[in-house]
This record gives C-alpha cells, structure tokens and sequence, in this order.
C-alpha cells in the first residue's frame, strides 16, 4: 500500500463547527467546515486546540470519521471522564463555534480504494476504536470499491456502539461489507452470540484467513490492540499486514 | 488568528514546565503500529554497523557485562504525553560507540518488527541516549519496547526505537518509518517540531 502523502507544513486552522451529533451518551460528532481542508485519507486524524481566555492551550488528536472530502470533515469524540478536551467537545461545543485544527496527520494506519492492491480488508474496533475505521467504511462506498471490507466491532453494551444504525444500513445497502458485534458486558435481547471479549475464535469466524492475505486495521485501548494483535499473529496473519492505532487511558 | 474557545478553562497549568502543546500523564501509553514483537534474549543481537560495512555486535550477555548506568528522564510523546522522573537502566551509547571508528553524521535505527528511526550520530553520545533495558526496576516489558529499546529522551519518543536491533552509520540522512509518514525529521519537542514542516 503507497503511504498517503502529507506534503508541506501543517498549520493551524479555525474550523467552525457545522453541526454536532449525538452518537452515544458520551460521544458526538462534529461536523467541521474547513475552508483549506485537502482531503485526507481514510484513518488519519487531525490535531485539536482549545484555548482559553486567559490564553492557556491544550491539544489532543482525534481521528477523523469521515470519508475524505474538500473543506468538511467530521470527528467522533468519546468523553474521557477526567479528560481535559474531550468534556468540552462533547458538551459544551456548539453549532457556530470556532475550534483550531491542524492535519491531516499520519500516513500508516491509512486506507485508500484507488491505492489498494486488491486484498480483503478486515477491521477490528474497540469502543471508540471504531472512528478511523469508520472513516474506511465510508471511503470504500464513497469510492466505489468492491474489496470486501470486514468490520469486527467490540463495545461494552449496546448503547456504548457509535455508528449503529448508519452500519447497519450500510450491511444491507453496501455489497461486500459484512459487521459483526462483539459485546464485552452486556448484549442487545436476543443476541445469539456469546459475551464476551474477541477471541481467537472470533478471528476465525468474523475474520479472514490468513492465507488471503487480508490487510488488517486494529484500532482501540491499549490492551484491546495487544491482544487482538497477538491473537492475529498466532493465527498465521503476517506481522507487517496488520497495523495498529492504540489509545491509552489517558487520552483526552 | 487566535481563537478563544469560550466555557474552557483547562486543567493544566502545573509548575513543572513541559514542552509546548504537551500535557502531563502518571500512565504509561502505548503507540506502536503494528503488533509487538517478542524477541528471545537467547537469539537477541544488537549491532552498530558503519558507513564502510564493519559491524560490532553484542548478544544479551555481552551486553549485561558493559557498565550499566540508572539514570532518570523525562519522555515527551509526539502524541501530546509527558511522563515525568521516568527511572531506567541500561548501557550508554557512548560505551557501544567507544570502539566505533566511523566519520558518518547519521544513523539509521533498525528495530525488530522492521522499524526504523533516524536521527545525528550526535544526539546518540555524549550521554544523551542509552540502550535501555530496565524500567522502574524491572525487565523492559515487550510492549514498551523489551528486551531492550533505544531511550533519546531529548527528542520525541518516536526517535527512542523499541525492539532495537541495529544502528546503522550513513553518510545521507535516511528518513525513517514515521519520519516518511508525515512526522518531523528531527522531532525536538522543546521546538514542537511534530511534523514536517513543524
């Protein structure tokens, strides 16, 4: 896969804010008007700084949730309960507002349908994991693709699931995607599966053999990525084809 | 263009001074990009290998038998982290370069897993990076870089390889992983340089 390039100097822009959505009690998306914004690619993420009155500042990174286009970009933000950005984006920010950003940021974790050399792709997302992930969800449609995309997304309880009716729409009306849900705590009524965290044996049977040769994205906490990771490699995935994006506890 | 983002104060505003754009974490983050690879120490090699091909190795034990140092440092995360008074031991750079003859300006770090990472030959002496083996008193864990990393701790933790395995003397400057992908090539946090450009 050709690494998306990011030419020139990044600089600081004043988005403004275009509408918020709610996505779970604790996340929202922004949509953001960017009047310099290039389209980015699927999976990168951008910088955000607030600043207050007094002229103290703070900035944290957010991936980006949608489809790349000019001028307009939308990003998921999660509450991190002692977080210092993140409570403001989620609650307070409104449609009209102003808010700096700089990107788009890192060309790895990235997914592109006219730069794909034709492999299944699989996705696994945990909580707000799901963001960058989403982003590739949306460029396939949006592009046209055929590659088959398989996301396999892992949430506390159901009302934790960011995106849910939007993925669910998009299994009946986008050919080739399959979803399938993990439920780590508590799972909808009726749900057939087990609870409980990804396991091997849910690679094997919401996943793609290793011997297709699947390009993989893993995105979530920490120990969430670790263990899917691991769990990857063990099962014949090779190392340089499964790329990870992980969040601490600390983000923000 | 300074925008005032109204109904936000912040939490920051600690004493101690950190480098521009960055906040302070008692936690220890994880950023890598693919997943972590475990390296036996019974097949471990580090080497440095110059400009004209002449390679100087150590295997796990010879390693162990060069003077270790414990030192104390700060680490700075181009992801915004800071982590403060982190305590460490390993050998220093200066002892591996001490029979080292090579006039090359730059290196090119190789990981296991396939990452690299570049930066001066001069940011690695003079007691400012370390092969780091130890963390808070314990075997360096595999996720935050064990057996044994590289610790640069003067630039943005992305220059500071886990998984070390060799460094590399060149004449060029070599851009690195994340140095192709849209990051600073020199990555000093005290002068924010995060990306190209910066």
């Amino acid at each position: 896969m050709a690494r998306a390039a990011v030419l020139g100097r990044l600089i600081w822009q004043a988005a403004t804010v275009a509408a918020v959505r709610r996505e779970s009690p604790s996340a929202v998306t922004l949509v953001m008007d960017v009047p310099e914004w290039p389209a980015h690619a699927a999976g990168q993420h951008v910088d955000v700084k607030l600043t207050a009155e007094d002229g103290y500042s703070a900035q944290r990174s957010y991936s980006i949730a949608s489809a790349p286009a000019d001028g307009r970009l939308e990003i998921t933000v999660q509450r991190v309960e002692d977080g210092e950005v993140s409570p403001y984006l989620v609650d307070v920010a409104q449609p009209g507002d102003q808010i700096e950003l700089r990107g788009p940021i890192g060309g790895y974790f990235v997914w592109s349908p006219s730069a794909e050399r034709g492999a299944p792709v699989l996705l696994v997302g945990g909580g707000s994991g799901v963001v960058p992930l989403m982003s590739m969800v949306r460029a396939r449609a949006e592009g046209g693709s055929r590659i088959p995309f398989r996301l396999l997304y892992s949430v506390r309880t159901p009302q934790d699931a960011l995106y849910a009716d939007e993925l669910r729409q998009r299994v009946r009306d986008d050919r080739g995607l399959d979803v399938a849900w993990a439920y780590t705590r508590t799972a909808p009524d009726g749900w057939p599966g087990v609870v409980g965290r990804i396991d091997g044996a849910r690679l094997v049977s919401d996943g793609w053999p290793a011997s297709l040769e699947p390009d993989v994205f893993v995105c979530g906490p920490t120990g969430f990525v670790e263990t899917v990771a691991d769990l990857l490699v063990d099962a014949g995935h090779e190392p340089h084809r499964i790329r990870t994006e992980r969040f601490g506890p600390t983000g923000g | 263009m300074a925008v005032i983002n109204r109904g936000f104060s912040g939490r920051g505003r600690q004493d101690t001074a950190l480098p521009p754009g960055q906040y302070l974490t008692e936690d220890f983050p994880v950023l890598s990009a693919g997943p972590t690879p475990r390296v036996d120490t019974d097949k471990w090699q580090f080497s440095i290998v110059t400009d004209i091909g002449r390679r100087h190795e150590w295997s796990w034990s010879q390693l162990h038998m060069l003077p270790s140092e414990e030192f104390t440092v700060d680490l700075h995360c181009v992801t915004k982290w800071s982590k403060l008074g982190t305590g460490w031991r390993g050998v220093a750079l200066d002892t591996l370069f001490a029979n080292v003859e090579s006039a090359a300006d730059y290196a090119l770090v190789h990981s296991y897993g396939g990452y690299t990472t570049n930066l001066p030959v001069a940011d690695l002496l003079d007691g400012q990076a370390w092969i780091a083996y130890e963390y808070a008193g314990e075997p360096l864990e595999p996720e935050h870089g064990g057996p044994a990393r590289l610790l640069v701790p003067h630039l943005y933790l992305w220059k500071s390889a886990k998984w070390v395995r060799a460094i590399e003397l060149t004449h060029d400057d070599q851009p690195g992983f994340w140095e192709t992908a849209g990051y600073h090539n020199y990555g000093d946090p005290w002068r924010e340089q995060r990306y190209w450009g910066d």
